[in-house]
């Protein structure tokens, strides 16, 4: 069994042409991408007024506490059902698989980002009010700033949450890694699905990887020094 | 009582905290360990109930080496008081306090008897024991810390930094509190402070130490003042220990008689400030006669006292007495009663006829 | 019958979905905590230690379901799978938690404790553990809920619970058995939620003492 996956990943023609690995690791990243885009275009946004007013953050934990508790596969299905028939083209596909990654994605996000707002030092936010910033001010050169490793933080384990669930979306029938499970699943080769299963496990830990360097980055390391101390 | 024999403790990364210290810990009084940050004063303390392991040299306790006694036992018979109090949350003070009774093993009712005994002792009361530390004020949850330390009855009781974290209010009271429990039950206490004025009020020996860990000066508060050992002892003390060191000086400051009136007695404007007194013959305040008008003391006109001078208080207090009192002559008493009063000539005289050196 | 399924059956796959979720968070938590406790005690452990079980979630549920049959030559039916694989993946999100919340627990309290000569697991057992109780169960809850979403992947692979009427209601292109496969699903975890936070409360006494001087 293990020779026959090495076998099948070794293969060359595994890789290539349009049902390969290649391909389809293009399609998971592209799906992955979109949604996560979209749920922190929502998040963000949301998370820094929770955070910077303190208001609706008790909404924002039990709402982000329900979200979670919703099953994705199910609603993928109700997702489809509904979309499906009103829909064309490869969009008729996608846009469920999209519309369910977004909500699954929204909230680590979210609390990533409320959280980190939250955790900046009472005493510089008062600071900056004192130098006389106004409150936008206040948020993007204090708050964001400080923000930030909580935030990427929330947003790498969404993007966990959705490559491994963007898996279970080609059930739906759309491309993506998925595909080499479900359809290895159909025609009982146990290679394929075990070949896929890997392939997954490895492009997420790539992902996980590149965010992490992106964090590095950009979070100033300023804070990386104080979180030493 | 405790000794340190060349005790040296070495870090890792070679930093030096002790530096071959050798001391003896007298039985009985506390002793006080003071300097400056990173002179190793904490780790001298942890070192007694190996908190901290010394690199070299030995530690004895009435003779026994601490490092032939098992860590956990070793601590059980020791007291130990911290900065924050370090109390347990989510115990209540009680539970707290029979920490190291149950540990030792006592049983469930001799270790509560001994628990309610020292929460009393630390003055808390029956009522406060049941609840949990953080429904006590800072001062209350110190006193907690040293409920706990007590509980057992231990010979040896270390704190380390116990007041610095409460208001100087408190503190004081916190000060007092920990020498009258000393003096009542003739512990041992080692103390480890910064702050060199709660040394020099607190100590019965004070062991100055300085950077890397070295024992600067080891004498009473009077000593230290009165012949610091060396430049960083004296610059330690600080620049009024000329002044501090009258606070251990007792001298015999001749009162003079002073006339003293009633509430509602008459005096007349002109005969600048009298001293009021009640039917006890204790001090109620100075009245302002130095001109106006006269009549009978009314209690609303009556300005504060300053400081009172007991009899044989220390020159330091007798001076303050004389300057903090508005008319100028510092109050002093007897068992509450005023004997008479000092103005500050008279202290100098004393101080100087005593030759002008202390201890 | 609801949402044209019958009662029965949703109360039957109700308990297979409890069983399959429940089961492996108790036995996560148990290898949680001897886990969580050695990354605060030996510092250099917790970074790899954080790391690996972090590995673990990465790894698709789909995927680790349809694995572990050949990797623990069990039958690709067998419960053991699931319950398997919900196990690390509760160990992946706990041991995390379990170390938080011991390194929670204030360094004066814990050296007071020691100063008072607990030895290290009695400390750790009667002074710390205490102390992660809100933290833990922080996690615990999280750990539930996820623990319940994901469980009705297995769906996918044919082990029976509630996940089964999604892939019935997909099939049959009928509404009905999804709508009422998530709300159980949903019910299900707020439950346990609710459950283990009233249990985190009746835990920590001490939390609720109004400050009252």
């Amino acid at each position: 069994m293990i020779s026959l996956t090495w076998q099948w990943l070794i293969d060359p023609a595994t890789w290539t042409g349009p049902g390969g690995i290649i391909a389809q690791s293009i399609t998971h990243l592209r799906i992955s991408v979109v949604a996560l885009v979209l749920a922190a275009l929502v998040a963000v946004p949301v998370g820094l007024f929770i955070g910077h007013t303190g208001r609706g953050r008790w909404l924002a934990i039990n709402l982000a506490g329900a979200f979670r508790a919703i099953p994705s596969l199910g609603v993928l299905f109700v997702a489809t059902l509904l979309l499906l028939p009103r829909l064309s083209g490869d969009l008729a596909f996608e846009l469920p698989v999209v519309l369910v990654l977004v909500l699954l994605a929204v909230p680590p996000v979210l609390s990533g980002t409320y959280a980190g707002v939250e955790a900046v030092d009472p005493a510089a936010r008062d600071a900056a009010r004192g130098v006389g910033m106004t409150e936008t001010q206040i948020l993007w050169q204090v708050e964001f700033p400080a923000a930030l490793p909580l935030l990427i933080s929330g947003l790498r384990s969404a993007m966990l949450q959705i490559i491994a669930t963007a898996t279970i979306a080609a059930i739906v029938g759309i491309g993506g890694l998925g595909r080499y499970l479900i359809d290895g699943q159909a025609s009982r080769q146990y290679e394929v699905m075990a070949g896929g299963a890997i392939v997954v496990a490895l492009l997420a830990l790539l992902v996980d990887l590149v965010m992490a360097g992106v964090q590095r980055i950009v979070v100033s390391p300023g804070l990386v020094v104080a979180k030493e101390h | 009582m405790i000794r340190f024999e060349s005790v040296t403790k070495r870090y890792p990364d070679g930093t030096t905290a002790v530096d071959d210290l050798s001391l003896e810990v007298p039985r009985g009084g506390i002793t006080v360990f003071v300097g400056p940050s990173g002179c190793g004063k904490t780790t001298s303390l942890r070192m007694i109930n190996r908190m901290v392991e010394p690199t070299e040299g030995r530690i004895l306790i009435n003779d026994e080496d601490v490092a032939d006694r098992k860590p956990a036992r070793l601590r059980r018979s020791i007291g130990y008081v911290i900065q924050h109090a370090g109390l347990f949350p989510h115990r209540t003070v009680l539970a707290n306090v029979m920490t190291v009774p149950t540990l030792i093993g006592w049983d469930k009712g001799r270790a509560r008897t001994a628990a309610m005994e020292a929460i009393e002792k630390v003055g808390l009361t029956a009522d406060q024991a049941s609840r949990y530390p953080a429904q006590l004020s800072g001062g209350q949850q110190q006193r907690v810390g040293v409920a706990r330390a007590l509980a057992s009855d231990p010979e040896v009781v270390l704190m380390d930094e116990p007041f610095s974290a409460v208001d100087p209010l408190v503190r004081t009271d916190l000060q007092n509190e920990v020498r009258r429990l000393q003096r009542e039950l003739g512990i041992t206490v080692v103390l480890v402070t910064h702050d060199i004025d709660e040394a020099i009020s607190l100590g019965d020996h004070v062991a100055v130490m300085r950077q890397g860990g070295h024992l600067a000066q080891l004498a009473s508060p009077g000593e230290l003042l009165t012949e610091p050992a060396d430049d960083f002892v004296a610059s330690f003390v600080g620049k009024d220990r000329g002044y501090r060191k009258l606070g251990f000086t007792t001298t015999q400051v001749e009162s003079d008689p002073e006339e003293t009136v009633a509430l509602g007695e008459d005096v007349p404007a002109g005969r600048g400030w009298v001293l009021a007194v009640d039917e006890d013959g204790q001090p109620l305040g100075w009245v302002d006669r130095q001109g106006g008008s006269g009549g009978p003391v009314r209690e609303e006109e009556l300005h504060r006292m300053g400081s009172l001078a007991e009899v044989g208080d220390s020159a330091r207090v007798f001076l303050d007495a004389a300057l903090s009192a508005p008319s100028g002559r510092g109050v002093v008493v007897e068992d509450g009663r005023v004997v008479g009063t000092v103005v500050p000539e008279r202290v100098l005289e004393a101080i100087r006829a005593r030759g002008g050196s202390a201890a | 019958m609801i949402g044209g399924v019958a009662w029965s059956t949703v109360g039957d796959l109700l308990l297979r979905h409890l069983y399959l979720a429940g089961v492996p968070l108790l036995v996560g938590l148990l290898i949680s905590l001897p886990l969580g406790w050695l990354a605060t005690r030996y510092r250099w452990l917790a970074p790899p230690m954080i790391a690996g079980t972090g590995l673990l979630y990465t790894i698709p549920s789909l995927a680790l379901f349809i694995l572990l049959p050949l990797l623990l030559g069990t039958r690709v039916l067998d419960d053991a799978n699931v319950l398997v694989a919900m196990t690390l993946y509760s160990v992946a999100l706990l041991t995390r938690t379990v170390a938080d919340g011991l390194g929670s627990v204030p360094g004066a309290t814990r050296q007071a404790a020691t100063a008072m000569g607990y030895g290290e697991l009695r400390r750790t057992l009667v002074v710390d553990l205490p102390l992660a109780v809100p933290v833990i169960t922080a996690g615990l809850r999280v750990a539930a809920v996820s623990n319940v979403s994901i469980v009705s992947v297995a769906a996918l692979i044919g082990v029976s619970q509630l996940g089964q009427l999604f892939t019935e209601g997909f099939n049959r292109n009928d509404m009905g058995p999804i709508v009422v496969g998530i709300v159980a699903c949903v019910a299900l975890a707020l439950v346990l939620d609710a459950g283990i936070a009233l249990l985190s409360r009746v835990l920590t006494p001490w939390l609720r003492a109004g400050v009252a001087r």
